[in-house]
């Protein structure tokens, strides 16, 4: 038996030897960094979730319909008459907010070690890219039930794209492809979300994953393993990433679905943050609910577009302000000036300015959700604040932070008094 | 064994271990995406059992009614068809009915639980399409040896009245009689046999 | 991990309830009780179905609230024939439109989008308003479109809006308690429709996670073994 098995596999290795090539560049001969921790988890965990979501999507889009007048009744009959229905609709709706939980720990993870820094910039870039198409996946992704939520929502961010100056109103109408938020809409979201953006996040993907190889992974330390070789050639910190690291995200990738199941099988609507209540409303173009919000990945942006005041007659502005403040992220490799990669390394200022900035991007999601009455409002009315609301006054302040983290960064993380970086990396068995 | 050896068995043990919990764990979780495409409430409530009224049948007379999708022909046969039904027998493939669908009560001479009223799937076992009655005087068309039958249009597979393909046909089996059930003299519950729900 | 503070904010949505007035009672309901579930359906197909539909619910899926497709079929099959269809009221939405300025929602999800404490709570708070076009108003929902559909039940109340008073008109067939529970068992329906799938899930959760748990051990053993190599 033994043999018949490699002699299938010396026929299949003659015809195409790319394909035992590519697992051992990739594989079981990439040489990664060993002291990988925790924060390295998030990277196979993305690419679990990614595989999650496509398989629950092709199942989903054998019963679902996009059609305006179809579309909810197809979830609903999902829900109930299609045999385990309700668990496709499950996993993907779990699924679509775990993608966000993983994509935004990752991310911290790159700020935590300076992995955007050189000679990885590509990676980084690689990376906000697929932040983006994810965003816009998501997006059209959440028209699709049809609900009060998905219909408003869409409807008011594609009003923000009418706000571009000359071309503001022209683009809103071939976006929508009709004069509001309808069937036609609907129907090349749903092209889109299926077919479009996932091969676009896909090729990202690729690229993204062969950057990284290409150049070796970053760690914890911030240190170059390549620097230090072995006599064969080898890093001396590094470890093939088959079979350790494959063995050990196989833990993490467990550990992952357990929590991945309870959410999805004891509270799937996560008190409204993953499913909104007001969703299972079916979508009325006469009535917009009292309090329209996007759902919980979206809302530090969305309270940066609300904190900004319309300016000359026009809310744009405030468009531009949440633009930039996902754009710039694109700049972090020439924005960070440290002499130093990793946390561990930096001084107080970094690490002050990186608390900053997670705790404004709580604070923002968090009133993003919320209107913007939450914290009720001022007795008075000084005139620099221009707002009664405590929570838009709080926004604004906490929007301020969010961009000082990145404008002043050339400043501080050059300022900063850092430590020594030693030669090896730092790990205890 | 020595150190190395016995590293290698722990290892060859835990991940044949580990492969087989993580094989029972993709099966399981495979089966709801799999069992999702299997009918689904909806498409089962559209294929429930029909009710057929033939009070007002005379003889001779066919009425077809849709069930899961397909033509299903109720006609009421006079005692001159039930007694052709024997003369067509030298020019059947399978006058037993030995190797077409039908329910254990039909599984008789005149393929029917009671002989004057006959249940057939109008859809011929060829290639589908939905044949025509021919009565026996339709011996101008049908040739003078005719006892009466039906006749698909579309490749000319010829079927007598109990639903037996004639010889020479490019059908191969003869018409499926589909599950049924008397709920009176006067009505029919197409869909349902009497011993199981559900059909 | 700063950032985990993200995952750990339960603050429930209260979106919805947050009619800044009404403080809502929580509904006693209980998912697994079966008698309460099929009392809820009888009450729901007598006093509702007429105007609001449940569309995305089938007859025959009301077998598992513990009745026979027999028992279906002589009780509560009044808007179909077959036991197969989905429950769609008599109540042409046009007409109802006209009738009550709105056309009364299908109430599939109502227990989702709502939620059983605002349900339990509306379906309790109706009072007698000459004012509106039906004669009834309700303390949770301000100039609703509906009338007490259960009036004979409950009886007819007045409500002081600014003092938050109750006041007795009329008695109804039931007494306060036993209206309460009539309500409850309404509400357990709602809530049942709303995702029929509920108990199923919960019970595969708890198998799932146990798998998770052996699973978990295998690869953690695997893990360790052959991380011993690296020093």
């Amino acid at each position: 038996m033994g043999s018949r098995l490699q002699a299938l596999w010396g026929w299949f290795d003659s015809r195409m030897p790319s394909a035992a090539e590519q697992w051992r560049i990739h594989a079981s001969e990439y040489q990664a960094p060993k002291n990988f921790n925790f924060w390295y988890y998030f990277g196979s965990l993305a690419g679990l979730v990614l595989v999650i979501q496509i398989v629950s999507g092709i199942f989903l889009t054998m019963n679902y319909k996009p059609d305006a007048s179809l579309a909810f009744g197809s979830v609903e009959y999902i829900m109930r008459d299609v045999h385990f229905g309700w668990l496709l609709r499950y996993v993907h709706s779990t699924g679509a907010s775990a993608f966000f939980i993983v994509v935004y720990l990752h991310m911290f993870r790159a700020l935590l070690y300076g992995s955007h820094r050189t000679p990885r910039e590509l990676v980084w870039i690689f990376g906000v890219l697929i932040y983006l198409t994810l965003m816009g996946e998501a997006f059209f992704g959440y028209l699709l039930p049809w609900g009060q939520m998905s219909y408003w929502g869409a409807q008011v961010i594609v009003n923000l794209f009418g706000t571009v100056p000359f071309i503001g109103p022209d683009l809103a109408l071939w976006i929508r492809g009709d004069y509001v938020v309808s069937d036609a809409t609907l129907n090349r979201f749903f092209a889109l979300h299926v077919i479009a953006f996932p091969l676009v996040l896909l090729g990202l993907i690729v690229a993204h994953i062969l950057a990284l190889h290409d150049v070796g992974s970053n760690n914890p330390d911030g240190v170059e393993i390549k620097k230090t070789k072995g006599a064969d050639g080898k890093p001396l910190d590094g470890i093939p990433f088959h079979p350790y690291y494959t063995v050990k995200d196989l833990v993490g990738a467990v550990v992952f679905l357990a929590l991945f199941c309870i959410v999805m099988f004891f509270v799937p609507e996560m008190g409204g943050y993953f499913l909104e209540a007001n969703n299972f409303i079916p979508a009325d173009p006469l009535k917009t609910p009292p309090h329209i919000a996007p759902v919980w990945y979206f809302t530090p942006y969305y309270s940066i577009l609300r904190a900004v005041p319309p300016l000359f007659n026009s809310q744009f502005p405030g468009v531009l302000a949440m633009g930039v403040a996902v754009l710039i992220f694109f700049f972090m490799p020439w924005l960070d000036r440290s002499p130093v990669k990793s946390i561990r390394y930096r001084g107080v200022l970094y690490k002050s300015w990186l608390a900053a900035f997670v705790i404004v991007f709580v604070i923002l999601g968090y009133l993003g959700v919320n209107p913007t009455t939450v914290w009720g409002q001022f007795g008075f009315n000084a005139f620099f604040l221009d707002t009664k609301d405590i929570a838009t006054w709080v926004a604004r302040l906490c929007t301020i932070v969010y961009f000082l983290f990145f404008f002043l960064m050339p400043w501080y993380t050059a300022r900063d008094k850092v430590k020594p970086v030693p030669e090896r990396v730092t790990y205890h068995h | 064994m020595n150190d190395r050896e016995k590293v290698d068995k722990t290892r060859r043990t835990l991940v044949v271990a580990t492969s087989v919990a993580g094989g029972v764990a993709s099966v399981a979780a495979a089966a709801p995406f799999v069992a999702s495409m299997w009918p689904s409430e909806r498409a089962k409530a559209a294929g429930a059992p029909v009710e057929a009224d033939i009070a007002t049948l005379q003889p001779g007379e066919l009425r077809v009614f849709e069930w899961r999708g397909k033509p299903v022909w109720v006609f009421r046969r006079s005692k001159e068809m039930l007694e052709s039904l024997k003369a067509a027998v030298p020019y059947l493939t399978d006058p037993e009915s030995k190797h077409s669908e039908q329910p254990k009560y039909a599984m008789n001479e005149n393929r029917s639980e009671k002989p004057e009223v006959m249940v057939l799937e109008g859809v011929c076992t060829h290639l589908g399409c939905s044949p025509q009655m021919k009565p026996a005087e339709d011996k101008g068309e049908m040739g003078q040896d005719w006892v009466g039958g039906f006749y698909c249009p579309c490749h000319g597979s010829k079927f007598d009245l109990a639903g037996r393909v004639f010889r020479g046909a490019p059908a191969p089996v003869n018409l499926k009689v589909p599950p049924y059930t008397f709920v009176s003299d006067t009505q029919l519950l197409i869909g349902e046999d009497k011993e199981k729900k559900g059909a | 991990m700063k950032s985990l503070l993200a995952l750990i904010l339960f603050a429930p949505l209260a979106v919805l309830g947050a009619e800044a007035g009404y403080r809502l009672d929580k509904s006693p309901h209980e998912a697994t009780d079966l008698v309460s579930l099929q009392s809820g359906a009888r009450l729901y197909v007598n006093y509702c179905l007429g105007c609001h539909s449940m569309q995305y619910m089938r007859y025959g899926g009301l077998e598992e609230l513990g009745l026979t497709e027999q028992q279906i079929k002589d009780n509560l099959l009044f808007t179909a024939e077959k036991v197969g269809e989905p429950m769609k009221g008599p109540m042409d939405p046009k007409t109802a439109k006209q009738w009550f300025g709105v056309a009364p929602p299908d109430l599939s999800v109502v227990g989702r989008s709502r939620g059983a404490d605002w349900l339990y709570t509306y379906l309790r708070t109706f009072y007698r308003d000459p004012k509106t076009a039906t004669g009834w108003n309700n303390a949770v929902f301000e100039n609703v479109g509906m009338p007490h559909a259960l009036w004979t039940l409950q009886g007819e109340r007045a409500y002081d809006r600014e003092k938050h008073e109750w006041r007795e008109i009329s008695k109804g067939a039931l007494s306060p308690v036993e209206y309460d529970v009539a309500v409850r068992d309404l509400v357990n329906f709602l809530a049942y429709v709303g995702e029929p799938a509920a108990t199923d899930r919960r019970a595969i959760g708890i198998v799932v996670l146990f798998f998770l748990g052996i699973l978990f051990i295998f690869t953690y053993l695997l893990k360790k073994e052959y991380w011993k190599d690296v020093t």
